[in-house]
């Protein structure tokens, strides 16, 4: 029983391997690249567009308006990450309709790399958005008692993102190959849908956390106001 | 009892009540978000696209610890390290 597509290797030399996660994910990447500048090699700014420009407004407007209701005041600079990490989990489980694909995202290397990145982006956009200073004495805040709890928080929600994410998909495939060896007529097919449709939700969930890290590191801590006068009688 | 007996029938059962008890706790705690969430509904539904987005954040975050226990089940079944460990000395003796 496979666990992840990590065991499907592909070629091998000495220490160097071309495993199934690493294959996949540079098809993905090749089609995402490739699909986004095909589409934007003509871009019209007028009413007339064509579909697949529409579709990529959608997709791109409909990304912004979530990372701007989360609470980051200027999505524009954190849609690059945020966008991108979505695309590429949705991507991920949408192509699990394609015969022979194994999601990357059921390996725990994909999901780890990308907890990574989420765990270096989130001091990286404090910093840039508050200062060194500032951004570390959100650390020592409400008291410095509750240093060494918010580096664990931290570090364990950083896990749990990579965790949730291979649990999911590792989970959706493990059951559609359970069943295929159980009942294999309707039951798989049944499974798959529900696969995608819990791919689809990972991926919201990854970028909405993703962006609610952020937009907690970035918030501009404004000092307190100042009291209010007494009103003498 | 031998050591690789011990370590098979300790996973296994482990593995089972992991699964059994796991996934409990999860299925009461988003079946009170969703009532909740529902009610919620019905007195304002204007709100229900933050309602719903907030629901299935949620959701997502009650449902990873199922999953974590799934993961730990998974591993003592398929990737467990002490079976490896017991199956390359009783094949290497």
């Amino acid at each position: 029983m496979r666990l992840s597509p990590d065991e499907m290797i592909f070629w091998q030399h000495g220490f160097f391997k071309l495993n199934a996660t690493i294959v996949f994910t540079w098809g993905l990447m090749l089609v995402l690249a490739l699909g986004s500048r095909l589409i934007t090699r003509k871009l019209s700014i007028g009413l007339k567009r064509s579909r697949w420009q529409n579709l990529l407004e959608i997709v791109v407007t409909g990304i912004e308006k979530q990372i701007a209701e989360v609470g980051l005041s200027q999505p524009r600079q954190y849609l690059g990450f945020l966008g991108t990490l979505f695309l590429f989990v949705a991507a991920a489980s949408l192509c699990t309709v394609i015969p022979g694909y194994e999601p990357p995202t059921g390996s725990l290397s994909t999901t780890v790399a990308l907890a990574l990145c989420v765990f270096v982006a989130v001091p990286l956009f404090g910093i840039e958005e508050q200062g060194v200073g500032s951004y570390l004495t959100s650390y020592v805040k409400p008291t410095f008692i509750m240093l060494p709890f918010n580096i664990i928080s931290e570090i364990s929600r950083t896990l749990a993102l990579a965790v949730r994410l291979f649990g999911n998909m590792m989970s959706g495939a493990m059951i559609i190959g359970i069943l295929l060896t159980i009942t294999p007529f309707i039951f798989p097919i049944i499974m798959t849908a529900l696969g995608l449709l819990t791919g689809m939700v990972q991926a919201y969930i990854f970028s909405i956390l993703a962006a609610v890290y952020i937009a907690a590191a970035t918030r501009v801590h404004r000092p307190r106001s100042e009291p209010l006068q007494h009103i003498d009688a | 009892m031998d050591n690789m007996t011990i370590i098979a029938v300790a996973s296994i059962v482990i593995a089972g009540i992991t699964t059994g008890f796991g996934t409990m706790g999860p299925a009461l705690a988003e079946g009170r978000a969703v009532a909740t969430a529902l009610s919620s509904l019905a007195q304002q539904p204007d709100a229900s696209a933050t309602i719903t987005r907030t629901l299935f954040v949620g959701l997502a975050m009650i449902e990873s610890t199922a999953i974590y226990c799934f993961v730990v089940s998974m591993i003592l079944i398929f990737a467990n390290p002490f079976w490896n460990h017991a199956i390359a000395q009783a094949t290497g003796k």
